[in-house]
């Protein structure tokens, strides 16, 4: 297998609050490589769009930030701030959520791509280049000239993949790019994102709390629970047949259409994501597992092989059983 | 900007300028007074010379009648006489205009400025020393009553230090011209202006802070560094504008404040404006020129509140999209 374009080791992502510092990411590590979609799923608040910030280490000032995220060798996180810059929407962009205020609501979108290029003077002719990139999302050129609000939830997520593309990045961040969208818009934005992976042979990693699209989108999942990775390895498979009880949950929230025992038996998971400010001893998982042991409140999980490829953090992975 | 949203905004603010030309009528007709005995207390007046100076005043007739005179008149510009010193109450309040117009518009852009500054400051470099100093500092003056200011400033510097004159517009049989002249209306208008800025600088820079600190949360902050660019750039381009939107707002409609609002400072520092005017008019009273600085004050209020909605619908392309 080639080198990773990125390669992030042991990543741990502390926001400071006042009420005292909030781990949001604890001890992560995962590989891109080139051409490669990789996706990160799992609950609000456990910690993947955080990841995503910290890759471009665009978090809050005063987040503390420990571990490497090696870019082609180099670690992001240890750059001056004038290399840092220089990387960031060139080596790597976010696709941000286009139901959040992502977009400056008083400058004309097609300005703010503008921005980006002259920002990073990837080419001179800054206007034909925002007018490209507006026919590779499947938006007409005029779009340029419009407020973000005169544009809908789908046109809107269509600006910020173009200007997530307007400087030629190499790696692509998606963070929850379909989010708040109508069903037959989510379908379309996915189609285009992956139609795009697939011709400019981008590196993308695709954050969503929907397994279901993962397994569309992505050769390869991670599934995080409270700031670390529980289970990873192929997405069809960890969707199929998930190993580790949460990604189970997380898998059956999403009925397959079709399916009768799903639609009589809306499986969802008890109990609420554990505070990042206490989280559970042993495997963070124990008090909402269905298959529970004795031993797990103290066990220290980690991620253990689970066969083909595939990684997870449960105590029935070790013993070889499947849960 | 839409034709509409322009035009929309005309229109209520003549509406309520309609409404206050009527409502100012009655509303100095309840001080249910007669002038002429008032005024020439003391004076055998026959019933003749009596109607005869009713008739001066415009106070004969039924109120019906009144009230169409007053409409007829206040239409051309016509305010009625003072009764302190028989001049056209329009041409008093014209003349006194021009001081009140310099002493707030100075003091509105030095608070403007400054108070936008701080904010900026504040806002920026919060939970710093500079942020709690900047804070503290604007909470203090916005909470001081200007009379209470302008005194303690006037006692300080004006007399026990000397530094500047106790009051008035150019020192007193001084004939200075041009240049000389403009440096002594700038010297006697200091003290005021400088309280004035005082007394709204905190507000604007309290504001400026909060709408500032709204803004940094917003994801666009995030894209615009996550896209390169500098965080200065980030910060002039994509979070002061915005957040200057609901300052600039408030800036206008409190200029259309301030001119009837400069009543304590220019009484305390008998600056010859529109605020002095109204206080010896209170002393009277002297209603035909109450009458016609309220509605002066009352226009003011209702044009900058229009500027403000305009400067908006400028300022933020979601306004005048319907």
């Amino acid at each position: 297998m080639t080198a990773p374009l990125l390669s992030v080791r042991d990543l741990h992502v502390t926001y400071r609050s006042e009420a005292g510092p909030v781990p949001a990411v604890r001890g992560v590590s995962f590989d891109l490589h080139p051409g490669e979609t990789l996706g990160l799923a799992g609950e609000s608040g456990c910690g993947k769009s955080t990841i995503a910030g910290a890759l471009l280490k665009v978090l809050p000032p005063g987040t503390e930030v420990t571990g490497e995220v090696l870019l082609d060798g180099e670690d992001v996180l240890q750059m001056k701030p004038g290399r840092l810059r220089a990387v960031r929407w060139t080596e790597m962009s976010i696709v941000f959520q286009g139901a959040l205020h992502a977009l400056n609501p008083v400058q004309r979108v097609g300005n703010q791509i503008e921005e980006a290029i002259e920002t990073h003077r990837t080419t001179p002719a800054a206007t034909a280049r925002v007018a490209e990139l507006l026919e590779l999302v499947g938006l007409p050129a005029r779009r340029a000239g419009d407020y973000p609000h005169q544009l809908s939830g789908g046109q809107r997520q269509r600006v910020l993949i173009a200007l997530a593309l307007a400087c030629n990045p190499r790696v692509l961040i998606a963070d929850e790019p379909t989010t708040a969208l109508d069903v037959m818009v989510q379908a379309q934005v996915l189609e285009l994102l992956e139609r795009l992976q697939r011709e400019l042979a981008l590196s993308m990693i695709f954050i969503t709390h929907d397994l279901s699209t993962l397994s569309y989108v992505c050769r390869r999942t991670a599934v995080m629970y409270a700031g670390r990775i529980v289970e990873e390895g192929p997405a069809e498979e960890v969707f199929a047949h998930p190993r580790h009880p949460y990604a189970s949950a997380l898998a059956a929230a999403f009925p397959l259409i079709g399916d009768h025992s799903h639609r009589m038996n809306p499986s969802g998971l008890p109990g609420d994501p554990p505070d990042p400010r206490a989280i559970p001893s042993g495997c963070p998982f124990h008090l909402r597992c269905a298959v529970v042991q004795p031993e797990c409140p103290e066990l220290d999980v980690e991620l253990w092989p689970a066969g083909d490829g595939r990684r997870a953090a449960c105590i029935h992975v070790l013993a070889g059983a499947a849960p | 900007m839409s034709f509409g949203y322009f035009s929309r905004k005309v229109l209520a603010a003549l509406a309520t300028l309609a409404f206050v030309v009527c409502f100012n009528f009655f509303l100095f007709r309840v001080v249910e007074s007669d002038p002429v005995a008032s005024l020439f207390r003391g004076r055998n007046l026959t019933p003749a010379q009596r109607l005869e100076l009713r008739q001066e005043f415009g106070l004969d007739g039924s109120k019906g009648e009144q009230f169409v005179r007053y409409l007829q008149q206040t239409a051309q510009l016509n305010l009625g006489r003072s009764y302190r010193s028989n001049q056209p109450v329009s041409s008093e309040i014209r003349e006194r205009a021009w001081p009140t117009i310099a002493l707030v518009g100075v003091s509105t852009l030095f608070s403007a400025i400054f108070g936008i500054l701080i904010g900026i400051v504040a806002a920026w470099r919060r939970r710093t020393k500079a942020d709690y100093g900047w804070t503290g500092f604007s909470m203090a003056t916005y909470s001081m009553p200007d009379f209470w200011l302008g005194m303690l400033l006037l006692i300080s510097f004006a007399v026990a230090l000397g530094w500047f004159p106790v009051g008035g517009i150019t020192d007193t049989g001084s004939d200075a011209t041009g240049v000389a002249k403009l440096f002594d209306q700038a010297h006697h208008m200091f003290l005021p202006a400088l309280t004035l800025t005082l007394a709204y600088l905190g507000e604007y820079a309290l504001v400026m802070r909060s709408s500032l600190l709204d803004t940094m949360r917003e994801d666009y902050l995030t894209l615009a560094r996550a896209k390169g660019l500098r965080d200065v750039v980030v910060r002039n381009r994509h979070a002061v504008p915005n957040a200057l939107l609901p300052v600039v707002t408030l800036i206008a409609i409190n200029f259309g404040f301030v001119l009837s609002g400069a009543i304590a400072v220019e009484t305390i520092f008998s600056w010859p404006g529109l605020g002095l005017l109204t206080y010896d008019a209170l002393k009277g009273p002297d209603l035909p020129m109450l009458q016609g600085l309220f509605l002066v004050f009352s226009a003011a209020v209702i044009f900058f509140n229009l500027v403000a909605d305009l400067l908006y619908g400028f300022l933020d392309p979601r306004v005048r999209t319907p």
